[in-house]
């Protein structure tokens, strides 16, 4: 019998009985999705890698996501990959708005190295127990965090001659060296 | 001693920077260094409808631009749930797999000049540019088609199309088999690639490498087979598989599989054909998708759509979903998060370049300077992907 | 000027001069005038120089092989054999640009990756020329974001822009082109452009 989301979903509960479970259900939430507790994510993703039938040996990627005004504000979403099952499934954990963290999962899969930097990078939420927590994409000394809802797009305006009154005129010494205009008569 | 190489080096294929820790010339440590080409494309699809979308994602792997529309448009259609009519599926297959022979052709070029054969360049940018004026073909530009829509395509192929591909596709495995002989047997070519940049099955797995370089390593994991889109189960094709996860291998390995695309395409043809060569090219849910061009002049409801949609976009439902493509370099998949409004409230790119990147250091651990050239070629990076 | 063509070319038997006679043979001093007036060109020897100096370098010009972003595969097809550069004189890219004096700029260029551009500018010799190839080095292109440069004349000084997304391999040819004649009106007999003095007065 090939294994389903739901045999999943029912084995972490049997494993796990006193953690809350949440499934995320929505009109168009296409995969199924659970929501775990934060505090043992590492160990739910060490069962969930370990466990023989289960062998979710991949993560091919995770990532953050911020929705603004909710209550808890931040989201890191983990998509796990059984290749002997050819079978995914979503984890979530939720986490507030102060000092977001979050366990690492590099101890689990070594690839979730630079996903956790990236988001680190994005959304500054920091990932405890990560070997090397620095900026990936943007330089080291960037101040904030872009992907943020509230961290504006950065948008630069397009210069018109109707926005922008006070435009730099060629300067009068460029005159100098522009070649000189002849001026034909007629005959 | 420490030595930096990059961002600006020829054979970093763009502006990757790799910091190199040695002991006289044997690698001790290697971090590669990006965000050189950091775009902002997530933050940006944020303030940009679903269909302005579109051409970012050309500009993401730009060797491989339809490739990019097709998964962003997957993930699309699975939140709206549409699902394209199948002639329109057999023409996404169809650019899809001569996508994925110019890539490798791409590819093979620029990591023979690497590694020092010159000659192989001219060969395979032949090929490429042919691909190129299909695009130009159907899509009006050579390498930002931005082609494929949500729901369809942006217009029907054009006249004489499927016989220009056919023709291409005819030809192909001649000038494979020139590759091949330039390279398959060329002892400078097997000295410099085989036992260099070896990875693991069990490596590969675990940090998510993807595509060719995962096959290359041993592991039978092709997503057109294991999680099949856009009709790829009913096509007949084999998933070749390398056996010592070799830069030799993973060479074997993208060989093999422009003979499959070949084939791929040939089926796809044939298959546009039995469904005829024009025809609806859009699903019909006006909701979503623009309707035909003849509707919206004879009547006043497409009208009303065609201008809703234009002018604001379409209305997803809530929800949210991860929907992934074999890319010619590996899993390249979408996730998008919908709160009913026309954009996309958060698009992740999962781009298989940053996560075959992240391998390196495991490749050329313990190995010679010169063999970081033929690593990095081997797995195959684009950096507007790897820094998105 | 009067027009010292024959007015009448066809002309019968009858209307041809007889030769004349006694022509005096020229002196030794008077051939030699003349040969000299055929084949020789006065001019100054600054402008002389300048004028190969500018052939030189308007025919034989050697890119900065640097790739950024898309527009850079456009950059290697007009070196392949479709396009090939080389009818041109532009096929020699340098890995190094201590060696190159052309650089094209064939992409977005980062925050991040701006410092860079101008080191890289920096480190080339002179006479050196910008290409800024594509939208997002003119002007930013699609990405108008908080990590995208708003074109790369902010940091390095360009010399032709050549628009599109990415430009066809034409274009960026046509470009090359256009860099070839502004070399050729270039006087370098005049020596580089005094940058400070034209600071003083506000230009540079
Ligand atoms: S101009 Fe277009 S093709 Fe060129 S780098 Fe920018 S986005 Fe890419």
């Amino acid at each position: 019998m090939p294994l389903t989301p739901e045999r999943v979903e029912q084995k972490l509960r049997e494993r796990f009985p006193g953690l809350a479970f949440e499934r995320q259900v929505g009109e168009a939430v296409r995969d199924y999705t659970l929501i775990v507790p934060a505090d043992s994510l590492v160990e739910i993703c060490t069962f969930l890698r370990d466990d023989a039938e289960l062998d979710f040996g991949m993560l091919p990627w995770m990532g953050g996501a911020d929705y603004l005004p909710r209550v808890p504000r931040f989201e890191t979403i983990y998509n796990l990959l059984s290749l002997s099952n050819a079978l995914r499934f979503t984890l979530k954990v939720r986490i507030g708005d102060e000092q977001p963290r979050v366990p690492s999962v590099v101890g689990v899969w070594p690839t979730a190295n630079w996903h956790e930097r990236e988001t680190y990078d994005f959304y500054g939420i920091e990932f405890t127990g990560h070997p090397d927590l620095t900026r990936i994409l943007l330089p080291d000394e960037w101040q904030g965090w872009p992907l943020r809802k509230d961290s504006p797009l950065g948008y630069e305006e397009v210069a018109f001659t109707h926005n922008t009154p006070n435009r730099i005129l060629p300067s009068p010494a460029l005159k100098k060296l522009a070649p000189k205009k002849v001026k034909y008569r007629a005959q | 001693m420490t030595i930096n190489m990059g961002p600006q080096h020829p054979s970093t294929h763009g502006v990757l920077r790799v910091a190199l820790e040695l002991d006289g010339e044997t690698i001790v440590a290697c971090k590669p260094i990006i965000g050189y080409l950091h775009t902002g494309m997530e933050k940006q699809a944020e303030y940009k409808t679903y269909t302005q979308s579109i051409p970012q994602t050309d500009r993401m792997d730009y060797i491989s631009p339809m490739s990019n529309n097709l998964a962003f448009c997957l993930a699309a259609e699975k939140i709206l749930g549409v699902e394209p009519p199948a002639r329109v599926q057999a023409i996404r297959v169809l650019l899809a797999e001569l996508t994925r022979i110019s890539s490798h052709a791409v590819w093979m070029g620029t990591h023979a000049i690497d590694i020092g054969a010159l000659t192989v360049f001219w060969y395979t940018f032949r090929e490429r540019e042919k691909v190129l004026s299909i695009y130009d073909h159907v899509a009006g530009a050579r390498m930002t088609s931005s082609y494929f829509r949500v729901g369809g395509l942006s217009r029907d192929i054009p006249e004489g199309f499927l016989d220009r591909c056919e023709k291409f596709v005819d030809e192909m495995p001649a000038h494979i088999d020139e590759y091949e002989s330039l390279l398959t047997k060329n002892p400078i070519w097997i000295a410099r690639t085989q036992g260099v940049a070896l990875l693991s099955a069990k490596d590969a797995v675990a940090w998510g490498v993807t595509g060719p370089s995962l096959r290359g390593s041993g592991v039978n994991y092709d997503i057109r087979k294991a999680e099949p889109y856009s009709g790829y189960d009913t096509y007949q094709f084999d998933v070749p598989v390398g056996r010592d996860g070799d830069a030799y291998s993973r060479y074997v390995v993208r060989c093999a599989e422009m003979r499959e695309s070949v084939k791929i395409a040939k089926q796809a043809i044939q298959r546009i054909r039995e469904l005829g060569e024009f025809g609806p090219y859009r699903v019909r849910d006006f909701k979503y998708v623009l309707p035909p061009k003849e509707e919206v002049k004879t009547s006043m409801e497409a009208l009303i759509h065609h201008f809703k949609i234009v002018a604001h976009g379409f209305f997803p439902p809530v929800g949210e979903a991860y929907s992934a493509v074999e890319a010619p370099k590996g899993e390249l998949g979408f996730y998008m998060v919908s709160d009913g409004s026309p954009r996309p409230w958060r698009m992740k790119v999962r781009s298989p370049s940053f996560i075959n990147l992240q391998a390196l250091p495991l490749m050329v651990q313990g190995r010679m300077i010169a063999d970081v050239i033929a690593a990095i070629g081997s797995i195959d990076i684009v950096l507007g992907e790897v820094d998105r | 000027m009067a027009d010292t063509r024959d007015p009448k070319p066809f002309r019968t038997l009858a209307s041809i001069p007889a030769p004349r006679e006694l022509v005096m043979p020229k002196s030794e001093e008077e051939n030699l005038y003349e040969e000299v007036e055929r084949g020789v060109l006065f001019t100054k020897v600054e402008s002389m120089v300048g004028w190969a100096m500018n052939q030189a370098r308007a025919n034989a010009i050697w890119p900065l092989g640097f790739g950024l972003a898309c527009c850079a595969i456009e950059m290697m097809a007009i070196a392949g054999p479709r396009f090939d550069v080389s009818r041109f004189g532009a096929e020699v890219f340098r890995g190094s640009p201590r060696q190159a004096d052309l650089m094209i700029v064939a992409g977005r260029v980062s925050i991040k990756m701006a410092p860079v551009v101008r080191q890289l500018y920096e480190q080339m010799p002179d006479p050196k020329w910008v290409i800024a190839m594509g939208a997002c080095s003119s002007c930013g292109g699609v990405f108008n974001n908080y990590a995208i440069l708003q074109g790369v004349d902010k940091i390095v000084p360009v010399d032709v822009y050549v628009p599109g997304c990415p430009p066809r391999p034409e274009a960026l040819l046509h470009g090359i082109m256009k860099l070839q004649e502004k070399i050729l009106l270039s006087r370098p007999e005049l020596g580089p452009i005094p940058r400070r003095r034209l600071k003083k007065k506000g230009v540079a």
